[in-house]
């Protein structure tokens, strides 16, 4: 078993899956465990195969070799309608002829229910997604997140193991995506039904995964949990795709340390040999403003000088410009509080110290992976 | 995962999926609808192609012969028939390839042959099976037959069948054909100029100015379509004809013959030409006329810089469709072409007239070639059209021009008077007594039951062709679409079939029927049965019209949300319920453009259906044929118009029902 997960949690299994498109291989030697009621986010780039991988767990588009495991019973080879999940899809595929109520009772149909109980289950679902009243509706007249949330009760009428969302939230506007995340996850919650989620919105995937699969060009690239896949990126790749990074060329000296610009700064552990060359990498929040004069840099590790070039307000922090000949023509983005921009009288065109944290200054190999 | 090769599929053997129930019944649907089509149109064709190979030759050597003297004395001198011919030179090569009908008599080798002579004959088969006939009685065996001379007049030779280009070669050394070529190639490109120009300004006016009366002539355009090709050539008899109302107008010059036919084609194909035009010029994009103008571009170049490119795609396939319909059509030239022979007209008179099948597929596969060159070309415009399209294009709105809009007005009335009077020509020659000598008013041009033709039966048939063709072709085809559209995997019998659906755009109506009759009229068919039943009419009219019907069809499925399968699926429920719940209901006006296009091209085409009507199937479209034929020019005009008014009610029901359901359905569009 990949991942740390005992065998007694995992769900979903998926094992060496490979898929081609002819000559072109959009998913290589695909290992990954889904554990028991786990929200999974498939992220990447468009075009990395995590909704391949998704459409190959469904079985709407099959693999061409390796196997999927769902609660222990093989499926590789099922067609989408033996096995066991709901899906949502970014189009919502809503029946635009049908009434709301029709569109979530479409899957309650012939399954052995009797009217009276399809009503029952109909009503608490709507419910359920906070649209109660809508029933007799059409599609076309509810708004686009509210086809999205019938879209999901229509997935999970009929209690299923698992529950595929296809990029469900790309088609909303921004506040209604936000909102509907929040609801996304509370529901997954409730039901505790195990989700996988394919999305290239790395804010989307941070806020409602409890783990995260980063793929880029059929590969899984690294599998955590959203705090793990931010601050332990496992490479360049990750670091960059996943929030902001400022990269520096360097080279390495030492197994913590590294050589920027000519001067040595210490870094975390890494393994690479001596004076190969790397990139070290800091994210913007993790810079650290000192105050003024020499003393501050003398007694702080990896502090030095810069002058502010540029200083942009974006409501709750400040988004700064810094520059140093250390980094040749290269500009440092950092992200300072207000506080800090009052208290220490920072001001564009000025000088300040800065630190950076050893234990937030990583090394990476240049060529991403 | 390291130790693997990433660039590479490992070797082994791919997942195999598991097939459900639904794409078992899907995939054999899809096999069912694409045998339906190989039987109903790749073997007719097969049958055809094959029939224009077999030649029927008479072998000269297969026969010996003898003659005694006059006192009925034979020698031991024995010829073979073509020893004697070799002799004589009586017939050359050409003249002992024959039809499937030929007879040679063999006395014809005996130059002082007299049936009075005392000379009696000796002939005989050279092998086993050979084929004479003595009288009626067809002897196959070796053994010599002595016969006076009076029955040796009556003794003749049988053609053998063999696979050759016999026939190919004898058709084309009739000088008669080159003259067919070159007229249906001179009526084809001229009606394609002149009907492609006036539909070009017809529909410019429509779509770029602001004249009155838009919705009205948009109607007048359509209206040839709800008639038979050949009824325009009745009313161009009774304007131009012997007798006409004004053939002064045409000084002197004849109505019969290619001015006739072109007048005709150009009325007939009209509304084809005018329909593409229009969509390709409405969905040209308003915001290239505003770079035009503010590039300060005159009007006239931007008409040549941004109009033309823009419809040229239009343009294009609406000269192919035009050249196509006129080239393969043979109602008009049969009805006012006089002595002015076409090809489409060789293969009726081929088989109408002389009963000669084989020469009718020979022309077939000729016609064959300009119609499927024409369909490739069409098939690649169509491919480059779709790129043209973008979401992003802004609809152009023409604004008011005071002159612009009158000449507008008045080309388009010009137009229109044409159409309708064409038509109330014709109405108005089915409600005179009789032409130009009493010219009163009655019904008795609609006695159809006095004429040949079929009577009111022809015309209940047609409506019943109608019907059937509209229910079981609409069936047939979106069903089809939609398996095709809708099945995963299966590539390649998807493909297959895609292809089998396009192909009988590309087989015009008549060689589709003579095809049928090469097939279905042979009795080792299985199929023989249905042959002069309604059954093979409804069949060769849905497949005549297969192409345009799945094209629509795979338009309106192709909008639809291609994710609905998989949501059922993942819900575990069959395939067949959502398609009876809902790609049913949201293709409703789709299916219902399919039904009425089936229905109004059952009800008018004579072309496909003329070799298959029988007796008890008389249908209108051929009576208003027949009748003409027969002289019977106003009752062939009045059931023309039965015909126009048929289908025009038929439009109307269509038009009412599209707009209720559309009401209906409107709750959920929103």
């Amino acid at each position: 078993m990949t991942n740390g997960a005992t065998a007694k949690d995992v769900y979903l299994s998926i094992e060496n899956l490979w898929k081609a498109f002819g000559d072109f291989l959009a998913l290589k030697d695909i290992s990954l465990d889904i554990i028991d009621g786990e929200f999974v986010c498939f992220l990447g780039p468009s075009g990395c195969g995590k909704t391949t991988l998704l459409r190959a767990i469904a079985g709407l588009d099959l693999q061409t070799r390796g196997t999927v495991t769902q609660g222990g019973k093989d499926i590789s080879n099922l067609p989408p309608s033996e096995r066991d999940f709901g899906i949502v899809f970014q189009s919502y595929a809503l029946f635009p002829n049908l009434t709301i109520e029709k569109n979530v009772a479409f899957g309650l149909e012939n399954t052995g229910r009797s009217k009276s109980e399809i009503k029952t289950r109909v009503a608490d679902l709507l419910e359920l997604v906070g649209l109660p009243d809508q029933g007799s509706k059409y599609p076309a007249q509810l708004s686009g997140g509210q086809q999205q949330r019938i879209a999901l009760a229509r997935a999970i009428a009929t209690h299923p193991g698992l529950l595929l969302l296809d990029e469900p939230l790309s088609a909303l506007d921004a506040k209604v995506r936000v909102h509907l995340r929040h609801e996304i996850k509370e529901l997954q919650r409730k039901l505790s039904v195990t989700t996988v989620m394919v999305t290239h919105d790395q804010e989307e995937a941070l806020a409602l995964a409890d783990r995260i699969v980063v793929m880029k060009d059929g590969r899984i690239v690294q599998v955590g949990t959203p705090t793990e896949i931010y601050r332990e990126p496992a490479n360049l790749f990750v670091a960059d795709f996943i929030g902001e990074m400022n990269q520096i060329p360097a080279t390495s000296a030492g197994p913590n340390a590294l050589n920027i610009g000519g001067a040595t700064m210490t870094c975390r552990t890494h393994g690479f040999q001596e004076n190969a060359p790397l990139v070290a990498a800091i994210r913007p929040e993790d810079i650290i403003p000192l105050g003024d004069g020499d003393a501050a840099t003398e007694t702080t590790e990896n502090a030095f000088a810069v002058s502010m070039h540029e200083m942009e307000f974006l409501g709750s922090f400040w988004r700064c410009r810094l520059a140093s000949e250390r980094f040749a023509d290269r500009e440092l983005i950092a992200d300072f509080s207000i506080n800090a921009v009052r208290r220490l009288e920072i001001t564009k065109g000025g000088t300040l110290n800065i630190e950076l944290p050893a234990s937030r200054l990583m090394a990476f190999a240049q060529d991403g992976e | 995962m390291t130790d693997v090769d990433i660039d590479r599929l490992p070797d082994g053997p791919r997942i195999k999926p598991k097939l459900s129930r639904d794409d078992v019944l899907m995939r054999s649907g899809m096999a069912i609808i694409a045998v339906y089509l190989v039987v109903t149109l790749a073997l007719p064709l097969y049958a055809m192609l094959s029939k224009s190979f077999s030649t029927y030759r008479f072998d000269l050597t297969q026969y010996e012969l003898q003659a005694s003297d006059e006192n009925g004395a034979f020698n031991d001198q024995v010829f073979t028939a073509a020893q004697l011919n070799d002799k004589l030179q009586k017939f050359s090569d050409l003249d002992l390839s024959t039809a499937a009908d030929g007879r040679l008599a063999p006395s014809k080798f005996f130059p002082d042959f007299s049936f009075r002579s005392p000379v009696n004959y000796r002939i005989r088969n050279v092998s086993e099976g050979g084929r004479l006939l003595v009288g009626s009685t067809l002897k196959t065996t070796t053994d010599w037959l002595e016969l006076d001379s009076n029955t040796f007049r009556r003794v003749q030779l049988r053609p053998v069948e063999s696979t050759g280009l016999d026939n190919f070669k004898r058709y084309f050394s009739t000088p008669a054909l080159f003259n067919s070529i070159k007229n249906s190639l001179f009526i084809a490109l001229v009606s394609t100029v002149v009907t492609v120009s006036l539909a070009f300004w017809f529909a410019y006016a429509l779509n770029r100015s602001c004249m009155r009366f838009k919705g009205v002539f948009r109607l007048v355009a359509m209206a040839p379509i709800l008639v038979p090709s050949l009824l325009p050539g009745i009313a161009l008899v009774y304007l131009f004809g012997n007798q006409g109302m004004i053939k002064e107008l045409l000084f002197g010059a004849s109505i019969y013959g290619p001015i006739g036919i072109l007048i005709g084609s150009v009325f007939f194909t009209f509304p084809h030409a005018f329909l593409i035009i229009s969509t390709a010029l409405a969905i040209s994009d308003a915001r290239l006329y505003e770079a035009a103008t503010s590039l300060r571009a005159t009007p006239w170049r931007t008409f040549w810089t941004v109009t033309i490119p823009g419809a040229r795609y239009g343009l294009i396939s609406s000269a192919i469709v035009v050249f196509n319909l006129v080239i393969t059509d043979f109602g008009l030239p049969k009805v006012i072409g006089g002595q002015y022979n076409v090809l489409a007209l060789d293969i009726y008179k081929h088989v109408i007239g002389q009963q000669n099948f084989q020469m009718g597929a020979v022309v077939s596969v000729v016609l064959l070639i300009p119609a499927v060159f024409a369909f490739a070309i069409d098939r690649y415009v169509q491919s480059k059209q779709v790129a043209q399209l973008s979401a992003r294009s802004v609809a152009y709105q023409p604004k008011p021009n005071p002159k612009a809009d009158r000449i507008s007005l008045l080309y388009c009335a010009l137009v229109g008077i044409f159409i309708v009077g064409i038509l109330a020509v014709c109405q108005l020659a089915a409600l005179v007594k009789f032409w130009p000598y009493d010219m009163s008013l009655s019904l008795n041009n609609y006695q159809f039951e006095k004429m040949d033709g079929g009577g009111w039966g022809a015309y209940y048939n047609s409506i019943k062709l109608g019907l059937a063709t509209a229910v079981v072709g609409t069936s047939v085809v979106f069903f089809g679409a939609y398996l095709v559209e809708k099945t995963t995997g299966f590539r390649t019998g998807r493909a297959i079939f895609q292809m089998f659906a396009m192909l009988p755009m590309a087989v015009p109506g008549m060689v589709l029927g003579l095809a049928y009759i090469f097939f279905f009229n042979n009795p080792s068919n299985p199929f023989n049965a249905i042959y002069g039943t309604m059954a093979i009419l409804v069949i060769c009219s849905v497949t005549h019209f297969y192409t345009v019907s799945h094209l629509t069809a795979v338009t309106a499925l192709k909008q639809m949300d291609k994710e609905f399968e998989s949501v059922s699926a993942s819900l575990k429920q069959p395939t067949m319920k959502l398609f009876a719940r809902v790609t049913v209901p949201v293709s409703l006006p789709a299916i219902l453009d399919i039904s009425i296009y089936l229905f109004v091209n059952a009800m008018t085409t004579v072309s496909a259906v003329v070799f298959l009507a029988s007796p008890k199937t008389s249908l209108a479209s051929v009576a208003v044929l027949n009748m003409d034929d027969a002289g019977d020019i106003a009752p062939a005009a009045a059931m023309g118009m039965m015909i126009f008014y048929t289908n025009a009610f038929a439009r109307i029901i269509h038009l009412v029902a599209s707009k209720g359901i559309l009401k209906r359905t409107q709750a959920w569009k929103g």
